[in-house]
């Protein structure tokens, strides 16, 4: 349970910060690692960084969905689109992810039939509205986006439609904490959790953060006060010398997550063998893929996508700032070759990345920072 | 894409499984409401629930949902987007 009622009142931020500058003081240089874009937005948003000691330092890890796709599955995407009788549907914030020669937007403009949708619920109308259509959906996103996806392949297949495939690109949280955890240049201290995630899969299968790799881990919810709280639980925990998985967000997470959302995300789908991330490379286990049950709906296999992987281009540092090696405006393109209007790299696409919301609110001290270590 | 948004039931599609009709800002459209199916606590009208591509991921208490509200729209242009996308199916 939050320790604050109200999670928006000032004085309770204040309170909060007091806490959280006693319980950094004389301590190491702290690192915590965010993995949910809309945290991201929240902390650029509101100048959080501004506000922690010098000492305590956020780091904007892999979780924004659209900034780990990689160019190939952009391909791939526009390798669909580009075939005969396809309407191909996807979120706006996948237009003008970067694939190898171009993105999805100037397949558009060719003369692809793309379409922005809100909901894969307006894809599942379209191809009940024109059944002469190939409608394909792009499914992106972690386990918030998944099960509404995997609702609309069983009501396809309840309502017999034989017109709707998705290509999915649904990836899983678990798998890439536990690949930033065995990175060699792991330089983290603990986790602000992901919310929305967590109304999903629930706050028990990060355990392994703590037992594991000992590190502790705190699921916050979105308002500022939430994320100041989750720093101080960190600060806390490090303090006492304690780590363990707690919850912050107790408004929307509970401990078992919803089980009617993992009960049809297990129906439809199946974990791939492995999954390319941008900046990140193959990580095992960390997507999903039909189960051959619904393999009538998985666009993938019927048009056999060329599956070609590319390198990220040379200048882009996206891998080292979704890892934290980097801080967004280190990289080499930061805001020069590489803005929203024409990203190089993903991180600069969406609006949830961390070069976009720096590059957006653009109130951040450039210097970087001194750690101040405990003498 | 990621950003939950919270919204209003407004009626329950009797005629219609998992549906129901929800307000957002003003704005109306269909929401799915499968992953909320609880035979023991159904959603009623009046009730306040986070919406995440046009799915109702959880339910949210109406003090909870309004100072949500008012948070999302300080974040500006995140808010804009999924009011917009919101807007955009609503006329389509």
């Amino acid at each position: 349970m939050s320790q604050f009622n109200d999670f928006r009142d000032p004085r309770a931020a204040s309170k909060v910060l007091k806490r959280i500058t006693e319980l950094a003081d004389g301590q190491p240089h702290r690192k915590f690692m965010e993995i949910c874009g809309g945290h991201t937005h929240s902390i650029y948003r509101h100048g959080l960084e501004e506000l922690l000691p010098q000492n305590v330092e956020l780091v904007h890890g892999p979780g924004c969905p659209v900034c780990v796709i990689p160019m190939g599955r952009i391909d791939d995407a526009i390798h669909i689109a580009n075939q005969p009788n396809v309407t191909f549907c996807c979120f706006g914030d996948m237009l003008r992810v970067p694939g190898g020669k171009s993105n999805l937007l100037e397949a558009r403009a060719r003369g692809a039939d793309i379409r922005v949708v809100y909901s894969p619920m307006d894809v599942l109308t379209i191809a009940e509205r024109e059944p002469e259509r190939d409608v394909v959906f792009l499914a992106v996103g972690f386990e918030t986006t998944t099960p509404s996806t995997a609702v609309t392949v069983l009501e396809a297949k309840r309502r017999k439609l034989s017109n709707y495939f998705v290509m999915s690109n649904h990836i899983r949280i678990i798998p890439a904490i536990k690949a930033i955890l065995d990175s060699k240049d792991l330089d983290l201290d603990g986790f602000i959790g992901p919310g929305h995630v967590g109304t999903v899969i629930g706050n028990h299968p990060y355990a392994f953060v703590a037992s594991d790799y000992e590190k502790p881990l705190v699921t916050a919810g979105f308002e500022p006060l939430d994320i100041l709280e989750s720093v101080m639980r960190l600060l806390a925990q490090k303090a006492d010398g304690r780590c363990e998985v707690e919850n912050q967000y107790t408004r929307a997470v509970r401990d078992a997550g919803n089980p009617v959302a993992i009960d049809v995300i297990d129906k439809v789908f199946t974990v791939r063998p492995h999954f390319e991330w941008r900046g990140l490379g193959s990580i095992e286990h960390s997507a999903l893929m039909f189960r051959d049950e619904f393999a009538e709906f998985d666009a993938e296999r019927r048009y056999a996508v060329p599956g070609v992987q590319i390198a990220d281009p040379k200048a882009c540092q996206c891998g080292e700032v979704l890892r934290g090696a980097i801080r967004p405006w280190e990289c080499k393109v930061f805001g020069t070759a590489c803005t929203p209007e024409t990203p190089i790299g993903t991180c600069m696409v969406s609006s949830e990345g961390a070069c976009a919301a720096y590059y957006n609110y653009g109130r951040f001290n450039k210097s970087p920072r001194i750690p101040v270590t405990a003498v | 894409m990621c950003v939950g948004i919270p919204a209003m039931i407004v009626s329950i599609n009797n005629d219609k499984a998992f549906s129901a009709i929800v307000d957002v800002e003003g704005v109306r459209r269909e929401a799915n409401i499968a992953l909320l199916a609880d035979p023991a606590d159904p959603l009623r009208e009046g009730d306040w629930v986070l919406l995440h591509v046009g799915f109702a991921m959880s339910k949210l208490d109406e003090a909870e949902a309004k100072s949500t509200l008012e948070f999302i729209r300080a974040l500006g242009s995140v808010y804009d987007e999924e009011v917009d996308a919101l807007r955009g199916q609503d006329s389509a």
